[in-house]
Order: C-alpha cells, then sequence, then structure tokens
C-alpha cells in the first residue's frame, strides 16, 4: 500500500516554515496565558462534575487546580481508575490490587529520606501534606501494556522534597523504595519480581515541576490500590516508572537497580519514556487504547512522544532513547 | 464393567459437551454486550488464546482417557472437541488481526515476522486449518484412513507451539504459571503416547 505525502507543509513541514526556538518559545508563553483562562473554565467544569464519579469512599483533600499542568482529554471514570490496576504486590491480574488491597495500611506511614543528602530526616504522612500547598494536576498515563488513562492527581512537585532534603553534591540519582510486607500484601510471596519494588530518575528528571509527589486523587485521598498513601507519578514515562506505597526516598550515586528492569533488562529501560519510535520487544508502542474510550470497532490512538509532555525533551537532548529507552 | 451408552445417550452427550464448549463464547459476548470489561479486546484475547490451549489439551486427553477408562466412545467426541480447538483459535487470531491492527494484514505479516511469539502462534493457527478442513467423513475417505491420521497428529506439533506461544508471551512478566501448568499437561499427555509406543501395552496407539 502507497501512502501518498502531501507536499503542502502540514506532515512534514518545510524547514523554511520552522519557527526558530526562542521565538516558538515566547509564543508559547504567551500562548500558555492566553489559554489559562479558557483552560481554568474547564477544568472547574470538570471539577464540578468530580461529585458524579468519586465515590466519598476516601477523605477528600482540599486541592487548588493548576492548569498550567493539566491535560485537557477527557477523565477516566473514577471506578476504572481504581478497579484496572497493575500493583503486583496484591497480584498481577488487573482486579486483583482492588480485590485485595484493603489489607494495607496507610497511616500510620513514614516516608525516610535518606542517602547523599545533608541530614536524613522522616516525615510522616501529616507532614507530607503540609510539606507544599497541594495542587489538583490532570496527566495523561501510559501504561507499558498498551493502555492509557486521564487522571486528577492531588500532589505537589517533587522538587519541593529535594529542596527540603538538600542533597549532596554526589546524588546523581532519586530511588524510590516501596513498601514490601507479606502481611499487608498477599503478592510479595511471589517470586514475579525482586522485592521491595524500587524505582529511580536521574535528578534532573526527578527535579522536573511535572514529576509529582502524589497524595490522593479525584479530590480524595489515595485509594489502596493505586498506592496510598504516598506515591510519585511521572507522567511523560510509562507507568511503572511512577512507584506506588513508597517508605523511603533515597539520593544515590549510582543509577538505581530498579524493579522491572531487572527483571526483564532488554524489556523495560531504567529511562522507559513515552516513545511510539522505540518498540517494546513484544509489541510496537506507536498506539494505544485509552481506557473507556477507545474500545470496540475503533482504531487505537496514536501514542505520543514523552506521552505528550513535550516540555521535558530537554532533559534528553544529546541522548539516542533508542539506546536508553 | 466399562461405561457404555445408547446411541441415543450418546446424542445427549455430545449435545451437553457441544453447549458446554460454547460457554465461555457465551460468556464473552455477554460481557461485551452489558459492557462489563475495562479493556475489552485485551480481555478476549486473553480468554480465546485460553480456551484455544485448553481445547488442544482436552483434545490431546481423548485418547489416554479411552484407554485408561476403556470408555472407547468417548472417541466420537474427538472430531467436535478439535473443532472446538480450531474455534476459539480462530477467534483468538480474529480479535489479533482486529485490534492490534485493524485488519491491515500488510502491518500484520511484520508483526508475525518481527516478533518470535507471534510468529509461533501464527505457525500453530496455520497448522490447525487443514486439520478443520479435513475434519469431515468425506474427507477422510478421500484422503484414506492412513494419510488421514498422519495428516491430524500435526496436533502433537500445534500443542506444543501453542504452549511456547503463551510461553514467550508470559515470559518478561515473570508469570510463569499458567504457561507451566499448559506445558505440565501437554507434557503428560504426549509422554504417556511415547510410553505407551514404547510399551505396546494393549491396543496399537491410534493417534
Amino acid at each position: 500500500m502507497l501512502i501518498r505525502q502531501s507536499p503542502n507543509g502540514l506532515d512534514r513541514p518545510f524547514p523554511s516554515e520552522i519557527t526558530p526556538r526562542e521565538v516558538f518559545e515566547d509564543r508559547r508563553r504567551f500562548i500558555k496565558q492566553l489559554g489559562l483562562g479558557a483552560i481554568a473554565g474547564t477544568a472547574l467544569w470538570e471539577m464540578a462534575n468530580r461529585e458524579a464519579f468519586a465515590q466519598g469512599v476516601n477523605p477528600k483533600l482540599a486541592a487548588k487546580l493548576n492548569p498550567a499542568y493539566s491535560a485537557m482529554d477527557k477523565q477516566t471514570t473514577y471506578k476504572d481508575a481504581t478497579t484496572y490496576n497493575n500493583f503486583y504486590e496484591f497480584g498481577t491480574d488487573k482486579s486483583d490490587p482492588s480485590e485485595n488491597a484493603h489489607t494495607l495500611k496507610p497511616r500510620p506511614w513514614t516516608v525516610s529520606i535518606e542517602g547523599e543528602v545533608k541530614k536524613p530526616f522522616t516525615l510522616d504522612l501529616d507532614a507530607l501534606l503540609k510539606l507544599a500547598p497541594l495542587e489538583e494536576r490532570v496527566y495523561r498515563l501510559r501504561c507499558v501494556e498498551g493502555w492509557s488513562m486521564v487522571i486528577p492527581w492531588v500532589g505537589y512537585s517533587f522538587s519541593e522534597i529535594i529542596k527540603k532534603a538538600e542533597p549532596t553534591g554526589n546524588a546523581k540519582y532519586v530511588e524510590f523504595v516501596t513498601l514490601a510486607d507479606r502481611k499487608q500484601m498477599p503478592g510479595v510471596g511471589s517470586r514475579v519480581l525482586n522485592w521491595p519494588y524500587v524505582e529511580g530518575l536521574r535528578m534532573d528528571e526527578a527535579n522536573h515541576p511535572l514529576t509529582l509527589l502524589t497524595l490522593g486523587m479525584y479530590g480524595e485521598t489515595l485509594p489502596n490500590q493505586n498506592g496510598a498513601p504516598v506515591r510519585i507519578v511521572v507522567p511523560w514515562k510509562y507507568g511503572f516508572k511512577s512507584a506506588k506505597s513508597i517508605v523511603k526516598i533515597r539520593f544515590v550515586k549510582d543509577q538505581p537497580r530498579t524493579a522491572w528492569n531487572m527483571a526483564a533488562p532488554s524489556e523495560y529501560g531504567f529511562y522507559s519514556n513515552v516513545n511510539p519510535e522505540v518498540d517494546h520487544p513484544r509489541w510496537s508502542q506507536a498506539s494505544e487504547r485509552r481506557i473507556g474510550e477507545d474500545g470496540f470497532l475503533s482504531r487505537k490512538r496514536k501514542t505520543l512522544k514523552f506521552n505528550g509532555y513535550n516540555d521535558v525533551a530537554s532533559l534528553y537532548s544529546g541522548m539516542d532513547l533508542k539506546k536508553f529507552f | 464393567m466399562a461405561f457404555n451408552p445408547t446411541p441415543r445417550q450418546l446424542g445427549a452427550i455430545k449435545a451437553a459437551a457441544f453447549a458446554l464448549a460454547l460457554l465461555p463464547f457465551a460468556k464473552l459476548v455477554w460481557l461485551v454486550l452489558n459492557e462489563a470489561l475495562v479493556e475489552p479486546l485485551q480481555y478476549i484475547t486473553r480468554a480465546t488464546g485460553d480456551w484455544t490451549l485448553y481445547f488442544l489439551c482436552i483434545t490431546l486427553a481423548v485418547t489416554p482417557l479411552r484407554r485408561l477408562s476403556k470408555w472407547n466412545w468417548v472417541l466420537k467426541l474427538r472430531r467436535m472437541l478439535g473443532l472446538f480447538a480450531f474455534f476459539y483459535g480462530a477467534l483468538h487470531f480474529t480479535t489479533f488481526l482486529w485490534f492490534d491492527h485493524f485488519f491491515d494484514v500488510q502491518e500484520m505479516w511484520k508483526d508475525v515476522l518481527k516478533r518470535p511469539f507471534i510468529t509461533v502462534g501464527f505457525i500453530a493457527f496455520v497448522l490447525l486449518i487443514p486439520l478443520a478442513v479435513t475434519s469431515t467423513n468425506a474427507m477422510v475417505r478421500r484422503l484414506g484412513g492412513k494419510r488421514w491420521l498422519w495428516l491430524h497428529r500435526l496436533i502433537y506439533l500445534i500443542a506444543p507451539l501453542g504452549v511456547l506461544h503463551f510461553w514467550w508471551m508470559k515470559s518478561a512478566k515473570h508469570d510463569l504459571g499458567q504457561p507451566l501448568l499448559f506445558l505440565v499437561i501437554v507434557t503428560a499427555l504426549l509422554a504417556l503416547r511415547v510410553w505407551w509406543s514404547r510399551t505396546r501395552a494393549g491396543a496399537p496407539v491410534r493417534a
């Protein structure tokens, strides 16, 4: 089959039409400011509808919407977002976490900050909730398995934690260590992965304002199956990079040995940026199924590079993303 | 004294087996129509794949069951069971062509050639086709019993290929419980035949 490219500069712009970067960025800023009003309006309307699908099962979390970091996509229903999960500590089926996670005790909870920091310390949940103003942000979530959701998270930029931790010059990476307690988590007995589940980010990734220290979703505290009481959300990477139920945040010199990367290094790289141009060995990543929308008789939607979060592209300039997948 | 049904009873057993074998399909249709599935195509792919393997195992179990129980009549169910393996296999393949490639055959070929686990599954499905086509009495006569029998021994290759396909699909997820179960069942069913053909115990082995 021959697909003809129309030479009209729409699919592939003519070089002469490509805006110089500075002009483009300036324009972006202006448009952003213009657009914020409209986005805020839409988002407020979304919030008004929130009551329709948040269950009211968990305590409410007051948060101010951050429109600059909120996707306009239609949000996934609370039901789908809380019953269709990968959380292997509670089993490997998508329905396992919502069925089994009631045994997790999200309170009391402490997170210890350690490693290459001036002075290690711990934070309990109340301290975490008060550390910075809570924001609501609507992020796209793309799973490495080829499905996606759109979720309104509650939290603040992880950079707030970094500021408080005062990492030393040796800190090149951040490692997230999650809970692995057989008593609370029936899946930890399995040998599917090495426990505890460990994830990590390069320092500049961790510092990026999009990286969200997350304490809630849909205006409430996190349900257990979604990583209560505290998780990380990294929206431009595949979902497994967003570790759940975090107990330790370590600032380290060397690249963390992350759970999926150790399990299958050829399939799950350390970076795992959402990238339609880099296939998973066993399936293409060029498209995705949006849960609740793309179903029967509809083509899958095209996956966007960095999940549509182009702001992060500069973190990887000069890196071969096929090699560092 | 082995149970030996009358023709009427056998008819009833066949009808019951047919209805039971359609249950997984009915369940899928029901779930889809009720929009009870979060990721329908993913679920259908998994379910149809699982049931293809189940029916391959059940079909392979007929001969050992007959020999161990002396219920010769179970042989009369074998054709139907084998055709159900093909039926679920065809659904599985259609779902793959549909939801992974939206009926873009060129794209499908790329995928089949590029990914070993799909290559293996595809070969297994293609090998099932001649068995389904030659399942009628007329076809047995046309081929002649001996040649027909040899052709249908392809199932000894198809079943392990199906297990391998499932194994590779699951391998990176380190979640090999189910593939291992199928591997044990298929290995046991084939090993019995090897052992019987070596020992020549009882009647000569027929597929």
